[in-house]
């Protein structure tokens, strides 16, 4: 079991930027626990999305940040539909998400590998190609061997072609991530 | 009625049966489908994970172009596209938003009144089908109805959530999809995990996420006696037909071999239309055992028919 000094390690600031960014009111969950009984990543997590928004209520940034949840969050949403207080918790769990990149508090590189591929081959094509994003991710992580087993099939049902879908403006879509890369840093 | 038409980038791979029969069905339902020209990728889960500017950037992007088309709204078969594109649009209506994510674009999006960008509409194609065409004229278009298929409606997350930008159906208990199967003549099963994610992208990092939450999907169904898995999103129908021996060995189940045909295959078969219409020759889980079952419940019901007309003159 973890012991946290509630008096020194809160940061009331951290709190308040959360809200800010996600435009949600945190002082209105009041731990029913509803979102992480729906929380279908529950099963994987590391800290449940209801201590982790208890986290943020007290300031405890480490705790909020710090944690593989972030990444394995499927985006469902569910947490938000079910929240009695109408708090949107997965545009939460993404703002924390967010901040914890800007902290370089990355718990899951696996995961961000896979953005980063993802994301990698629509910045040079315009498109997701997803033999692309598989082979650039294997080569990024030496994992993702478990999707070998459904590689037969895919491709004998000609699902993943091999040439990727270039569009012509690629250019232009080239040009958004460069901003934003110009932006970020 | 004139839409712009956003594909998705899995309907060139992975979702090429979805993309066939959902022309086709909007084709024979008279919706008028002009494709965007020289559409992008929306970025999808891990342009949002990463930035909302930048997936709204992504999504401004298609927008833009989908107004040259001069339809009045966008529809797209993938939920997790139109969400993106929904979304994007959703964000832009707040001047700073608008602001920070034009710093990203070639050119600034058009402004509105409010000082939010004036941007198209998206909606998925099935809501477009229920909304605009209406389940009544799907049930009048019916030729071969699927005499009585036990199905289970599988939506996924992102058609009905979240609620707030959705705007469609029920979050929890949506019912679309259970309505055109109906209109069809199948026999909508109680499912209770209509909305439950199915792991999603996950399977890439981890197969096991995906394998056990599609397989207590797949397992749940065939519990409550479904005969096929209806969907309508690309990736939710990869975990469950694609991946779907590997979610029985990962959630340490018999193989389910249980055909999941996305709807529009459906409602392609149900309409009459041609083979190229239904791509079923693209699915992992043989799906043809079981339309020669619904041929031969439509024989029975014939000769029965047949009978009692006979016995009747």
């Amino acid at each position: 079991m973890n012991t946290i000094r509630l008096d020194k390690a809160r940061d009331p600031a951290f709190k308040r930027q959360v809200e800010k960014e996600s435009g949600q009111n945190l002082s209105l969950c009041y731990q029913c626990g509803n979102c992480t009984a729906g929380c279908p990543g529950a099963q994987v997590y590391d800290r449940q999305v209801s201590q982790i928004m208890r986290a943020v209520q007290l300031g405890l940034k480490e705790e909020a940040l710090k944690n593989r949840s972030l990444w394995l969050c499927l985006s469902c949403s569910t947490c938000s539909a079910r929240c009695p207080n109408d708090i949107d918790v997965a545009a939460v769990m993404e703002t924390l998400r967010m901040m914890a990149r800007r902290e370089g508090w990355v718990q899951d590189r696996p995961i961000e590998s896979f953005w980063k591929a993802f994301l990698d081959t629509v910045k040079y094509t315009g498109r997701s190609y997803e033999l692309g994003v598989m082979a650039d991710y294997m080569a990024r992580t030496l994992r993702g061997w478990g999707n070998l087993e459904i590689a037969p099939m895919a491709l004998r049902k000609n699902k993943m072609p091999f040439v990727p879908s270039v569009i012509h403006g690629r250019e232009e879509v080239a040009r958004i991530f460069k901003r934003y890369a110009e932006k970020r840093s | 009625m004139k839409y712009a038409y956003y594909p998705g980038c899995s309907g060139h791979g992975t979702s090429v049966e979805y993309e066939a029969s959902t022309r086709a069905v909007c084709n024979a339902l008279n919706m008028d489908l002009v494709e965007i020209e020289d559409w992008n990728c929306c970025g999808s889960t891990p342009a949002h994970s990463v930035s909302h500017e930048l997936s709204a950037a992504l999504s401004a992007r298609n927008l833009l172009q989908a107004a040259k088309t001069g339809a009045d709204c966008v529809i797209s078969p993938c939920p997790s596209c139109s969400s993106n594109l929904k979304m994007a649009r959703w964000r832009m209506q707040n001047a700073e938003f608008k602001a920070k994510t034009d710093e990203l674009l070639d050119a600034p999006t058009p402004a509105n009144a409010d000082g939010g960008a004036d941007l198209m509409e998206t909606y998925s194609v099935l809501q477009a089908i229920v909304e605009n065409v209406g389940v009544d004229a799907i049930a009048r278009r019916v030729t071969y109805p699927l005499e009585g298929l036990k199905v289970v409606t599988y939506y996924g997350c992102l058609l009905s959530r979240p609620a707030k930008v959705a705007q469609f159906d029920d979050p929890e208990n949506p019912v679309s999809l259970d309505n055109v199967m109906k209109a069809l003549g199948a026999e909508v099963l109680p499912f209770a995990l209509k909305t439950e994610c199915c792991g999603a992208a996950m399977g890439i990092p981890d197969v096991n996420i995906p394998g056990s939450l599609s397989g207590r999907i797949l397992d749940t169904a065939r519990a409550v006696g479904a005969e096929a898995v209806i969907t309508a999103c690309p990736l939710c129908h990869m975990n469950l037909d694609l991946r779907q021996r590997q979610a029985a060995r990962i959630s340490g189940k018999a193989f389910f071999g249980l055909p999941v045909f996305y709807y529009t295959q459906m409602i392609a078969y149900a309409f009459g239309l041609s083979r190229e219409a239904m791509r079923l020759d693209k699915l992992a889980v043989n799906p043809y055992p079981l339309l020669d079952k619904i041929a031969a419940r439509r024989e029975a019901r014939m000769a029965e028919a047949l009978k009692t007309a006979g016995a009747a003159s």
